[in-house]
């Protein structure tokens, strides 16, 4: 899928009216089957654009073509069958604890099946192959009939990626997905997104902490800052001085490690129980 | 000292709803009072158990339970389709900020809809079924399903909105349709505590279809109710037993349920 954004600004709904937007006049040009990483310190507008390319966000400015066509003009109903074409891909993996492994990977696909064969799907599952052959691709394949709970977080974020094979889309945009992952582990992981997403002529947009990561691994590489462009270029022409440049307010950032997201926490906030009576 | 003054306070407040309720235990201990409960209570010796009238407590019973379950069973007719519509988390127009109009107002009127519904009382709803039904347990049904209907209706729209909705909001943002997005992504993430709470109301229905026996609904109520007007406090004594029974029954079981799903 083909993106363009001319002069994008877009904030969180939740944002003050007085606050900047989280990302300001942004312009790019995205071709069929390319790949980016997104990179730049924390804050400074990545979800927000990935949020904004996968529709989750109206832009508050500018304009948003995929494949040509504005989707915010579109009708409610268009738009979401667009989204299915789009594979917006959390930070966090959005599965459900008490969900098997393999149902939550037919999950990705479900936009592309009846609300009947879905139905079905939870108890006699449609494409285990499928969902094996994703879940192979990661190296988890023995966890297939597990429940989401039993798995580890990183076990969890591969999940999460693995889904992305299943889905019926044609451009990917992926958030940290090497957060909770060990080095290794996070080679494999890049190298079987940016694998399988070329053998599927998929545009694939991933934002990235680790730098070197995203500069082995990817041609083209965005830098953001405080929510405006700083620069746009192939992975060959990112000097060092233009990374200290991007990080210069957060160097931890780029030399030390990722910061890590606590998922068990994320998922213990919603253990609240209510218990009406009346 | 300022404890004291917020003790003051409360009695002073308290006073007129005291005078309200005419509040005055001592009536309980005069002598009218105490002979008038204790013939109430005495009468209740020795309780009725000859094998006929434990026939009809036993099948009164039964239908007891059964006016609760089928009450129960059709409250979820209208309380499921309603809340799959009513519920915030499954808008798709919400996804990107805010709801927009004309959902918001449709899904605001069925939720008005389950409030009118959940704040009539079932008894005045079998009051008034009785008089449309005529006497029996149908209008007892039919006042526990509207009542629990618009209750169930409400909780579990709040129950899903309350919980994770990480899952669902990210299928929806992938294409997915409402109704796969409840399937696959609020129903494994709420499922044991929306099981848990209809159990829960379902021994709620079996108490509350005995109280509405008194208004001619069927059921052990019915009956406890004609003892009481015959002044035959064996019968009486009986069948408050039998129902002591059928509601620690009743907890049993829908303790053991809730612990089975959680």
């Amino acid at each position: 899928m083909k993106v363009v954004t001319e002069r994008l600004s877009a904030s969180h709904p939740a944002a003050s009216k007085g606050a900047p937007a989280a990302l300001r006049e942004l312009t790019l040009q995205i071709k069929a089957g390319e790949q980016i990483a997104v990179i730049g310190a924390s804050g400074a507008g990545k979800t927000t654009l990935l949020h904004a390319i996968a529709c989750a966000l109206k832009p508050s400015a500018g304009s948003l073509l995929l494949d040509g066509v504005d989707p915010w003009t579109m009708s409610r109903g268009k738009l979401q069958q667009l989204r299915g074409k789009l594979y917006l891909a959390p930070q966090v993996p959005p599965l459900p604890p008490r969900q098997r492994v393999v149902t939550s990977l037919i999950a990705g696909k479900l936009p592309a099946m009846s609300f009947f064969r879905s139905l079905r799907s939870l108890f006699y599952p449609v494409d285990i192959a499928a969902a094996n052959a994703a879940l192979e691709r990661f190296d988890l394949s023995e966890k297939l009939f597990e429940r989401v709970d039993r798995l580890s977080g990183g076990e969890r974020q591969r999940v999460g990626l693995a889904r992305a094979l299943l889905s019926p889309a044609s451009l990917w945009l992926i958030d940290e997905p090497l957060s909770a992952l060990d080095p290794s582990r996070a080679e494999m992981a890049i190298k079987t997104l940016t694998d399988e997403a070329r053998a599927r002529g998929v545009t694939l947009v991933a934002t990235l902490h680790q730098v070197d990561t995203a500069l082995k691994n990817f041609d083209r590489i965005i830098g953001l800052q405080n929510g405006v462009l700083e620069f746009d270029l192939p992975s060959g022409a990112v000097t060092p001085e233009l990374l200290h440049a991007l990080y210069r307010q957060h160097l931890a950032e780029l030399n030390g490690p990722a910061p890590s997201v606590d998922l068990a926490l994320e998922a213990r906030a919603a253990a609240t129980v209510v218990m009406h009576c009346r | 000292m300022s404890r004291l003054g917020w003790g003051l306070a409360l009695l002073v407040i308290c006073w007129p709803l005291l005078v309200a309720t005419e509040f005055k235990p001592w009536t309980l201990f005069d002598a009218a009072s105490r002979k008038s409960s204790w013939a109430f209570i005495k009468s209740f010796f020795p309780p009725v158990v000859n094998s006929e009238f434990m026939l009809l407590v036993l099948r009164e019973t039964w239908r007891t339970v059964a006016i609760a379950t089928a009450g129960i069973t059709l409250g979820l007719l209208i309380a499921i389709p309603l809340t799959l519509l009513s519920t915030r988390v499954l808008s798709v127009s919400a996804l990107s900020g805010r709801m927009a109009a004309l959902p918001f107002v449709f899904r605001q009127t069925l939720r008005i809809v389950l409030i009118i519904l959940r704040s009539v009382p079932e008894l005045v709803w079998a009051l008034i079924f009785v008089r449309v039904v005529g006497l029996g347990p149908t209008a007892g049904v039919i006042a526990i399903a509207l009542t629990y209907g618009g209750m169930l209706g409400k909780v579990y729209a709040e129950i899903l909105e309350s919980g994770e909705t990480h899952a669902s909001v990210s299928l929806l943002r992938n294409g997915a349709s409402r109704m796969q997005a409840f399937v696959y992504g609020l129903l494994p993430q709420n499922a044991a505590e929306l099981t848990s709470y209809t159990v829960y109301r379902w021994e709620c229905a079996i108490r509350s279809s005995v109280v509405l026996g008194f208004v001619g609904a069927g059921g052990l109520g019915q009956q406890m109710d004609n003892s009481m007007k015959m002044f035959n406090g064996g019968e009486v004594a009986t069948m408050l037993l039998v129902f002591i029974a059928l509601v620690a029954l009743a907890d049993a079981i829908s303790a053991w349920l809730r612990r089975e799903l959680g």
